[in-house]
This record gives C-alpha cells, structure tokens and sequence, in this order.
C-alpha cells in the first residue's frame, strides 16, 4: 500500500456539474494538484480541509478519489452539508491540506468477471477504476442516479479506454424506478455470484445494505466502499467505526459473529468484503 | 555569532527518578491511537512524548455509533474506550514504537483502584513504558472513569494503589473539569502520591439535531473537546498549578505554538495536543518546530525560565 503523505496542494480548476440549482445539493469536479504521489489503488480517499474552515467545521472532510492523472487529483463531491457549501466556493489557486491516498481500495481481478454497482455519488471511485483496469471487457457497471446524469461522470466512465464496459445508468424519479433497480441488482449480483466472479459497491447505506442483502443470500464475493463521518482519517479518532472485521485478519477461537466489533472505516476500510461486515449493526 | 540556542527540554521529577522530555509536546490520549497511526507524517521521535489511547484490563468495545459530532470551535467524542486491551498493546503494538527514543506515556482506565493498580504494574515492568497517566475523568463509561475523578478521597486511593505499583515510574492523574474545585481534587492526589497532574479531560455536552428530534452522539452526554475549551483549560492549569508542588501537564484545545506558551506561562510544566491532531496529522510534528521560533522571535531562551512568570 503506498505511503501517505500530509501536504499543501493548490486549487487547479472547480466546476458546477449542473448549470441548475439542484434540490439536494449541486455535484462539483474539483481537480487538485497531484500531491507528490506515485501511486494509490481506487477505492482509497483522500482527507481535504480548507486553510480557514468555518469555525464550526473543525475536521477534514473524507473524498474518494476519482481519478489521478497527468492534469492531477480528481474529486467529484456534492455540496451537502456546511463545509462542502464552502468548498462549492473554491477558487483556482486556493490552498488545500490534503492527506492520502488513505485506506485499502478496491480488489482488482483481471481474468473474473467484474460487476461494479454505484449509487449516486458512489460513482466516483469507478472512474479510476474502471480507467486503470487492465481488461475493461470484463467490467460492467449498474449505475443507479436521481439527479441528470450529466451531473455525475458516467461519460467517463463508458467512452476511450473504457468503452468495451457494459455501462448502463438508471434513473430514479419515484419508487417504482427504485424497485426496478432493486430487481436489477438481485438479477446481476445472482449471475455474478453463478459466474464466481467480482462485485464491487459503492453509494448511500440503504444502497449497500440491499446490494449486501444479495450478496449474502447469493453467495457472492462482493467488496463494498463505506461512508462515514470521519475526525482524523488515520485510525485514531475511532468516530468512524463500522460492526465488521478486517479482511486479512486471522480469525481465532469462537464463531465468525464473535470476531466483530467496532472497526474504523478510515484504516481498515473503506472497502470491506460483505462477509466482514454487519451493517444491520452499523 | 551563533545564535543562543533554545532550550525546550522539560523534567518531570518523580520520587522514582523522573522523566525528561526533549520538548513539551505531548500528544494526548484518545487523539494518537497508540503512535503509530501518525509515523507516516513526521518523525515521533521529534515529540516531547506520547500517550497512546486509553487501555483497559481487557479489551473495550466502546460505545455505539454515532459517537462524534463537530460544535462550534469543538467537538464532542462519547467514544467510550474502545481499547485493544493492554495484552494486545504490549505485544503488538508498542514493540512497533520508537520507546528507547520516545517516552511512551500509558493512559490507564478502571473500574476499581485494585484494577488500577493490576494494570499500572502490568505496564510499568516494561522498558517501552516511561510513566503512566491514569484516566479519572472519562465522562463517556458509567462504571469508574470520572466517579473517581469526582471524589477526593477516592482520587486520593486511586494515586495510592497506582504509585505503589508502579516500579518507580512516574504516575500522572488525568482530572476533569467538571467539579466544583479542581484543586481540591489535585490536592488529594498529590497527598495521595502522584508525580504530576494532567488537566483538563473533556467537558460534559450535548449535540441535538431539530429536524430527527434526536442526540446527534448515541451516548447523548459526550465530552467537549477543541479551541472552545482552552480558556476553561488554561483557567484550571492556572489554578492546579498554584495549589500543587508536582507538575501539572496543561491540556484542552492547544492548537498553536502561541497556545502552549500560554500554558506554560501560568504554570504548565509541559502540555498535551489532543484534538488538534486531527486538523491534519502532521499537526504536533509542525508544533515542535515552530515551538522553538517562536520562542525565539519573543526572546525566550528556555521552556524552564519561562514557565509560571504569568503576573496575576
């Protein structure tokens, strides 16, 4: 896992991806200078904090990584609460402490299968992903959205490198839709889990909490990316903390539910494999 | 001509022969893990110490989620000490510390004096433990924690059963500010045997959310930490430090290099960075270095000379 760093990197461009107020908040790109790093999986985040955060935000706030590359570090976020109202507001320029590439990532199976299922802002860690993949023919991706889909990069992550994918987007203006998408996962994770190939999730916790419903009834092997509320970003605050276990952890005396506690999302995540969790508990 | 050097080092005396500290900046418990969260961001070494998060007899679950909330200039934490356990600590991770260049401080949590005291000598026959720091103040457990930190005498027991099983090392009593007088808790403890006085833990506080109509941290009552506390802080130091002989350790939203000589001008022997570790993680790395330009722009040559010349 590479090494992270704590460093100060500026503002390279900030863009609305919505020309419209949306209700719920509006989805931005923020692209950052590359912060002195060789290498990060996808699947890891990154802590960002202003250099005067509001008085009453005194933490960083956690960001997937989208993507790195030659133009630098990709972060798509949508402006939802105080501080990400200011970071709407970012100017080319500004300064950002930035640590990471934090946590563990994705797993990446060339020769299996691979279906990736996204909620919404949960899209943002397949862009790399899916441009990094060594066999892009293997991926498909169920995308399930409630805002325009030109909010969120799903162009990117189904054209050039990537356009051998399977990519299909479904939109959700009311709970007939959401069920369809429901049907639509249980259909994809059952063939997965038939085909022993990869399942990869990320998006809002009801979400994850169906595709992980599935994936234990189905038997898939299925990675799933948490959110949480995060202090510190390191493994010290124990405010992000999750019911699960560590994936490489050896698993001694007593039963697999006794091997559970409260584990951070931040050191030990944000990717746990759905045997290792207990989300009914989180 | 060379310049003068600074002088940052720091004793804390103790009656079995002391602790020296390169510099003040202590890392608090509950806001460093056990050390090693942070090596990737600076040289621990270049700390004054740490203390690793609170351990317990055996391992903690903690509380239930959610268990921080961000308030103004603060936060709140009913975290609850979640802990490894001190077996787990000793063999897994304070092997991995740099121990013989970094004093390694052990905060401690019980739920008896007899169960401190198991735990103090569990830790202290180590080489890789400098002292211990026993927790009296966690407002976030129901049993032991701050019930002890509340009553004199019952402080003044825990001090007792700790320093006599402590193979010599240094004994520090973490104290809450919520009590009436905390002198009068300091006192006791010094009577009782303790080397030093940390102050402060965190103050009780609520976080409430309108529109769920519920507790924004499970546990409902957690503990304020951050710059909001730091004149609270700096008020109990000032006054612990006037009522005791030992060093007292200042701790409560110190966030800058201006914050810790505050500290130490009204008494603080050293101080411990909690909640501002986690504005970034190199945050007490950049402490020690700007500590001593600062000290130097002011005209400062020692941490020793300076301490206490507050004039009230």
């Amino acid at each position: 896992m590479p090494t992270p760093l704590c460093r100060e990197v500026a503002v390279i461009s900030l863009t609305s991806n919505a020309a419209l107020e949306l209700q719920g908040g509006g989805l931005f790109s923020l692209l950052l200078e590359n912060p002195g790093w060789d290498t990060w999986r996808p699947g890891q985040f990154v802590m960002l904090r202003r250099k005067t955060p509001r008085a009453d935000c005194l933490w960083a706030r956690p960001f997937s990584i989208c993507d790195l590359n030659g133009d630098g570090l990709h972060i798509v976020f949508q402006a939802l609460g105080r501080e990400t109202a200011e970071f709407a507001r970012l100017a080319p320029g500004e300064k950002l402490t930035v640590w990471g590439p934090l946590g563990n990532g994705f797993s990446l199976e060339k020769s299996r299968p691979t279906l990736l299922l996204a909620g919404g802002i949960g899209l943002a860690p397949f862009v790399g992903y899916i441009r990094s993949h060594p066999a892009p023919e293997r991926l498909s991706l169920n995308f399930g959205h409630r805002l325009p889909l030109e909010c969120y990069p799903f162009a990117a992550c189904s054209s050039g490198h990537c356009s051998s994918i399977r990519a299909t987007s479904y939109l959700e203006r009311c709970a007939e839709d959401l069920q369809e998408f429901i049907c639509i996962l249980e259909r994809d994770i059952r063939a997965n889990a038939a085909e022993k190939g990869l399942i990869l999730a990320c998006g809002p916790m009801p979400f994850l909490r169906t595709v992980h419903a599935f994936s234990r009834q189905y038997g898939a092997r299925t990675e799933l990316s948490l959110e949480t509320r995060m202090a510190c970003g390191v493994g010290a605050c124990l405010g992000c903390v999750v019911k699960g276990r560590k994936s490489d952890e050896k698993h001694t005396g007593g039963t697999a539910d006794t091997d559970f506690g409260w584990v951070q999302t931040c050191s030990c995540g944000p990717v746990f494999r759905a045997e290792d969790l207990d989300l009914e508990a989180s | 001509m060379r310049e003068k050097a600074i002088n940052l080092s720091v004793r804390l005396p103790a009656s079995g022969g002391g602790l020296s500290l390169k510099n003040p900046i202590i890392t608090a418990s509950g806001t460093y893990g056990y050390g090693l969260e942070f090596a990737p961001y600076g040289d621990l070494t270049s700390l004054g110490g740490i203390v690793v998060k609170g351990l317990s007899l055996k391992p903690r679950q903690g509380n239930p989620m959610p268990r921080v909330a961000e308030t103004a200039s603060g936060m709140l934490n009913a975290v609850g000490l979640q802990n490894c356990g001190v077996e787990v600590f000793l063999k897994e991770k304070l092997p991995l510390l740099p121990w013989k260049k970094l004093p390694v401080i052990a905060n401690l949590y019980a739920t008896a004096a007899s169960e401190y005291a198991e735990l103090t000598s569990l830790l202290t026959r180590e080489p890789g433990i400098a002292a211990v720091e026993v927790n009296i103040s966690c407002p976030n457990v129901k049993a032991g924690g701050v019930l002890f930190g509340q009553d004199p005498r019952l402080a003044a027991q825990v001090a007792t059963a700790v320093k006599k099983n402590a193979h010599g090392k240094p004994v520090i009593l973490k104290l809450s500010p919520n009590v009436t007088d905390i002198t009068l808790i300091a006192r006791a403890c010094e009577d009782g045997g303790a080397d030093a006085i940390s102050c402060i833990n965190t103050l009780q506080g609520m976080a409430v959310d309108i529109r769920t109509r519920k507790s924004r941290v499970a546990n409902i009552i957690a503990g304020l930490s951050g710059p909001a506390i730091k004149p609270v802080a700096l008020r109990c130091v000032w006054q612990v430090a006037k009522a005791v002989s030992v060093p007292v350790i200042g701790i409560g939203g110190i966030t800058t290099a201006e914050d810790i000589l505050e500290f130490i001008m009204v008494g603080a022997s050293a101080v411990e960075i909690g909640t501002a570790n986690f504005l970034q993680p190199d945050h007490a790395f950049r402490l020690a270095r700007e500590l001593p330009v600062l000290m130097r722009s002011l005209g400062i040559d020692s941490i020793d000379t300076f301490r206490g010349s507050f004039e009230a």
